[in-house]
């Protein structure tokens, strides 16, 4: 089944590519090969065994042995949500895109299915070797979905993306190769940890870029403003999981010692980026902006729970992140929507979008209250269990992660009042109409899933790993 | 009478059915008339490669036990083999390249035999078994691909390629020459395993002839500090040539290197890895610095091969079985991506009538989907993405720097993989991201080549690619074919 997951993306891709579809059949097979993934993964999240925990779905076929490399596929618990979280922001993605018709289709959805394929690799990959196959697999869709498609700025927002991330990406191969070859074996389940700083070093350089943390965030603003709503959406909200998936899977479970020791310093950098981004996000010009920098912030939060390493926190982050991903994806979706009827993000040059358009203003209003985690919302549970988890490791954590709540009510609710209230901005014609039908049936899923998990977020925080006690998974390395 | 060798006839197959090739080539040019004469002369050297392929793959199969043949002058065995395969499929690939290329067409009949007698030369130069020899096969190769090169005498460039060629090569070849003879001025023996066992480690006669055997090697292989005539040559040629010359003579040369250093001179081992280490640190350097800044695709290219030529000394230098191993998987993709990208740029080339620069390849990818798709498969297999055989040939690589103990080279492997990511891109950029009006040509444009042709071209291009992205799923078998050769070296 994981195998399958992986795979009917990239064969559909290949079918997308090679039939002479035009745009309707393309979009349309492509968005039934992304909804047929979603049932698949609704079958795995009903046969995943949640109490016995651990690794399951497991295949391992050898790939080469001199060596000691295979493919070895499985899922955990929070794997499971994971996976959940990608097919499920890649159907919306797919959908809009498909809605929006973008020109070259069959290539561009192709090159979706086969970032579809590629993620849920990410996830699913219990070998190093392979999950630094699948890491660099994500870059090749994403480079070309951001670089053709993408807004005039396309060029130099994909040259520094790359740029970046393919320079955290081969410090971590060579941490791989070190790695590996000193165990002398690359699966991950077997690979036993080590107290090497460098190899841990390498492996969280090229994490902390695709997440990213501060200060290496340099790509993340280009990024999110140049590509398409429904890319961008992806890459902040399934893309950047990766990262987070990668500290906690690897990071923090394999190196034991030197997440310790640099517990301190990671701490650190994840607690400015998360004020930092804040307060970038709070004076973020435009839409995309502010949904760009808060993600910044929230992936830093993320990175706090996980590096907290303690019961709260790892359970918080695993909800966080799927949280995240699903707010920001809705957020990016809403973005393009109200650009596609003001053609612009400008903030100063919208506002007053509300009066007459209930559904706009009721999804955005809705994603921005679960986004700013007020009480009884899943995000609100998310980051109260992080901020737990941190308290325990020094109140001072903590207190930045609570002066950072208030800074995202704030960005968060200056985003929703500058488009929806104040007078009407002047790029906002009277003619720019409602939420569509099928805008609706985009982004009701992913507010839907929300209030799900808002009334029951321990479905996540209580089903990601064995036995519900994270601590004791992690220091087991997840065996 | 002088007493005659018993010849392995079986051993020398693959050679002679080139040679063949190439005489009835020739005899073509003066015999069939002219309109039949380049289909005739094509299929000739088409059908040589063909049947050198099956021979090689023969002897392959055949040659579990390495031994000396002819005298021991040549050397039977899988590691000669598996190179013969690679220099055969790409002469193969090269010669269907060839066949849409618009030049006059006096001369084609030589064209071909040419470029069978240099496939010839290059299988008899990976067997070389002793000095001799090797000089032997180094000459006749290169002796085919100067006039390669200046066979195109409308093409701009090509007279000036090949008589740099002419020069640098022909000093290379001194070189080697040179240290030869100061090997056997040491030595005394001519054959590799002979000097070997002869015993003078640390004869200086020797270490100076070792290093100028590398250096003439290096020529070849164009790794820097000797690969000064490589990016006018690789320009000026006609591109079907520069394609064969950056995957034939390149396999041949780091393949005749791994051979030579390892049975001749396992006991300065402690030297020469240094040395190659150095050379490929070098190459790395050079070869991805001057690529950056670099406007025509096939200069760049070039520099890509220079860099190449550095990634693949890497395992050399690590002097292990992992090594050999390393550097027989890699050749696999590395000659397939050389040869489908100068294939694509062939086609474009081609198409407008001018050499082919990043800015003229705007809007290339959306016009003619397979070719670049292909040519983004190949940039990123390259830069040693995953999907394609680079990624893993990369890793092989820097795997036996590991196990050598070389993390530091590691390390700066993996630099000039990120440094050569812009260059790579910039070719994927120009051919997705840039739309054809950009386009602007200073001559009139010619339209596209005959049907026929471009379905040779395109064929060739698509068999680069199966290997390309297959060598990156067949990982196993591939690397069984290189141990079962590299196990044959005495490491």
């Amino acid at each position: 089944m994981t195998t399958l997951l992986i795979v009917l993306p990239l064969g559909a891709a290949l079918l997308v590519w090679l039939l002479p579809l035009n745009r309707i059949s393309a979009g349309s097979l492509a968005l039934l090969a992304a909804l047929v993934e979603v049932g698949i993964w609704i079958q795995l999240l009903v046969r995943y065994d949640f109490h016995r925990g651990g690794l399951q779905y497991e295949q391992q076929r050898s790939w080469f042995s001199d060596l000691h490399v295979s493919y070895h596929v499985g899922v955990y618990g929070f794997s499971v949500w994971l996976i959940g979280l990608t097919v499920v922001v890649m159907a919306a993605a797919i959908a809009y895109a498909f809605w929006v018709g973008r020109e070259q289709t069959r290539a561009y959805m192709g090159l979706m299915l086969l970032l579809t394929g590629s993620i849920v690799g990410v996830f699913a990959a219990q070998d190093l070797l392979l999950f630094y196959a699948f890491f660099e697999a994500m870059l090749i869709p994403l480079y070309v979905l951001v670089g053709v498609w993408g807004g005039p700025g396309r060029l130099g927002a994909t040259l520094k993306f790359v740029i970046y991330t393919m320079a955290g990406s081969l410090l971590m191969l060579a941490a791989i190769i070190v790695y590996g070859l000193s165990q002398d074996t690359f699966d991950l389940v077997d690979i036993h940890s080590s107290s090497s700083n460098w190899i841990f070093l390498g492996f969280v350089a090229a994490f902390a870029i695709k997440a990213p943390l501060f200060p290496l965030h340099g790509w993340l603003p280009d990024a999110y403003r140049e590509s398409t709503p429904e890319v961008a959406a992806v890459l902040s909200g399934v893309v950047s999981k990766a990262a987070a998936y990668g500290f906690l899977r690897i990071a923090v479970a394999k190196f034991p010692e030197p997440a310790q020791h640099f517990r301190g310093f990671i701490l650190a950098l994840a607690a400015v980026g998360l004020v930092y981004g804040s307060l970038l996000a709070f004076r973020a010009p435009d839409v995309r902006g502010i949904v760009a920098y808060s993600s910044l912030a929230q992936m830093s939060l993320i990175t706090m729970g996980v590096f907290a390493v303690n019961d709260l926190g790892l359970d918080g982050s695993v909800l966080q992140m799927v949280n995240h991903g699903l707010v920001s994806a809705a957020l990016f979706l809403l973005a393009g929507m109200v650009e596609r009827r003001t053609l612009t993000g400008d903030l100063t040059r919208i506002g007053g979008m509300a009066r007459g358009r209930p559904a706009l203003a009721t999804m955005l209003m809705t994603t921005g209250v679960i986004a700013l985690a007020v009480p009884l919302s899943s995000a609100f549970a998310g980051e109260f269990l992080i901020l737990a988890g941190v308290f325990r490791r020094g109140w001072g954590w903590a207190a930045v992660g609570a002066v950072a709540s208030v800074l995202a009510a704030m960005y968060v609710l200056r985003l929703v009042s500058a488009v929806l209230h104040r007078e009407v901005g002047p790029a906002v014609s009277d003619a720019a109409l409602d939420l569509r039908p099928a805008e609706l049936g985009v982004v009701v899923p992913l507010v839907a899933c929300l209030l799900v998990l808002s009334a029951w977020p321990a479905a996540v925080s209580g089903h990601s790993f064995r036995g519900d006690r994270p601590q004791a998974d992690v220091n087991a390395q997840f065996r | 009478m002088i007493p005659r060798p018993h010849i392995d006839w079986f051993a020398l197959a693959p050679v002679n059915s080139l040679l063949a090739a190439s005489a009835l080539a020739l005899l073509c040019a003066v015999l069939v008339p002219r309109p039949w004469r380049k289909p005739v002369a094509a299929a000739l050297c088409g059908v040589g490669y063909a049947v050198a392929i099956g021979f090689v793959i023969a002897l392959y199969v055949r040659s579990g036990q390495g031994s000396g043949v002819v005298a021991d002058a040549v050397r039977r065995d899988r590691l000669a083999e598996l190179a013969g395969i690679i220099i055969a499929g790409s002469g193969l690939l090269a010669t269907a390249l060839s066949y849409g290329e618009r030049w006059r067409e006096d001369h084609t009949g030589e064209y071909y035999a040419l470029l069978a007698a240099a496939g010839g030369g290059m299988l008899f130069f990976v067997s070389a078994n002793n000095l001799l020899t090797l000089f032997l096969g180094l000459e006749w190769f290169s002796i085919s691909l100067y006039i390669l090169c200046a066979v195109d005498r409308d093409r701009l460039g090509g007279l000036e390629a090949a008589l740099k060629y002419l020069v640098i090569g022909g000093f290379g070849s001194a070189v080697l020459l040179f240290g030869s003879a100061l090997v056997y001025g040491a030595t005394g023996v001519l054959d590799f395993a002979g000097i070997a066992s002869a015993g003078r480690e640390h004869d200086a006669l020797l270490l100076v002839g070792l290093a100028m055997i590398v250096a003439g090697l290096g020529f070849k292989a164009s790794a820097a500090p000797f690969h000064m005539w490589t990016p006018d040559v690789y320009e000026g040629a006609p591109t079907p040539v520069t394609a064969f010359m950056a995957a034939a003579t390149k396999t041949a040369a780091l393949v005749v290197t791994l051979r030579v250093l390892v049975t001749a001179f396992p006991g300065d081992a402690h030297i020469w890895t240094v040395a190659v280490a150095a050379i490929a640190v070098f190459s790395l350097a050079v070869g991805n610095l001057a690529a950056l800044v670099q406007k025509g695709v096939k200069r760049m290219l070039a520099y890509s091969s220079i860099s190449h030529a550095g990634f693949m000394l890497i395992p050399i230098s690590a002097e292990s079985a992992l090594g050999g191993r390393a550097l027989l998987y890699y050749l696999v993709p590395y000659a397939a991506m050389s040869i489908g990208a100068f294939a694509v740029v062939a086609a474009r080339e081609r198409e407008l009538g001018v050499p082919v620069t990043i800015d003229n390849l705007a809007g290339f990818g959306w016009e003619r989907p397979l070719l670049g798709i292909s040519m983004w498969a190949f940039m990123l297999g390259f830069a040693g993405f995953p999907l394609t055989g680079g990624f893993v040939g990369k890793f092989y690589a820097f795997a036996a720097a590991y196990r050598h103990g070389w993390t530091w080279l590691v390390i700066v492997g993996v630099i000039a993989t990120l440094v050569s990511l812009y260059y790579y891109l910039a070719v994927i950029r120009a051919m997705f991201m840039r739309r054809t009006e950009e386009l602007q040509l200073a001559g009139g444009t010619v339209s596209g080549g005959s049907p026929p042709r471009e379905l040779l071209l395109q064929s060739t291009v698509c068999a680069c690619l199966v290997v390309t992205v297959g060598s990156f799923f067949a990982v196993q078998p591939l690397i069984d074919l290189a141990k079962h050769a590299a196990n044959g070296l005495p490491f």
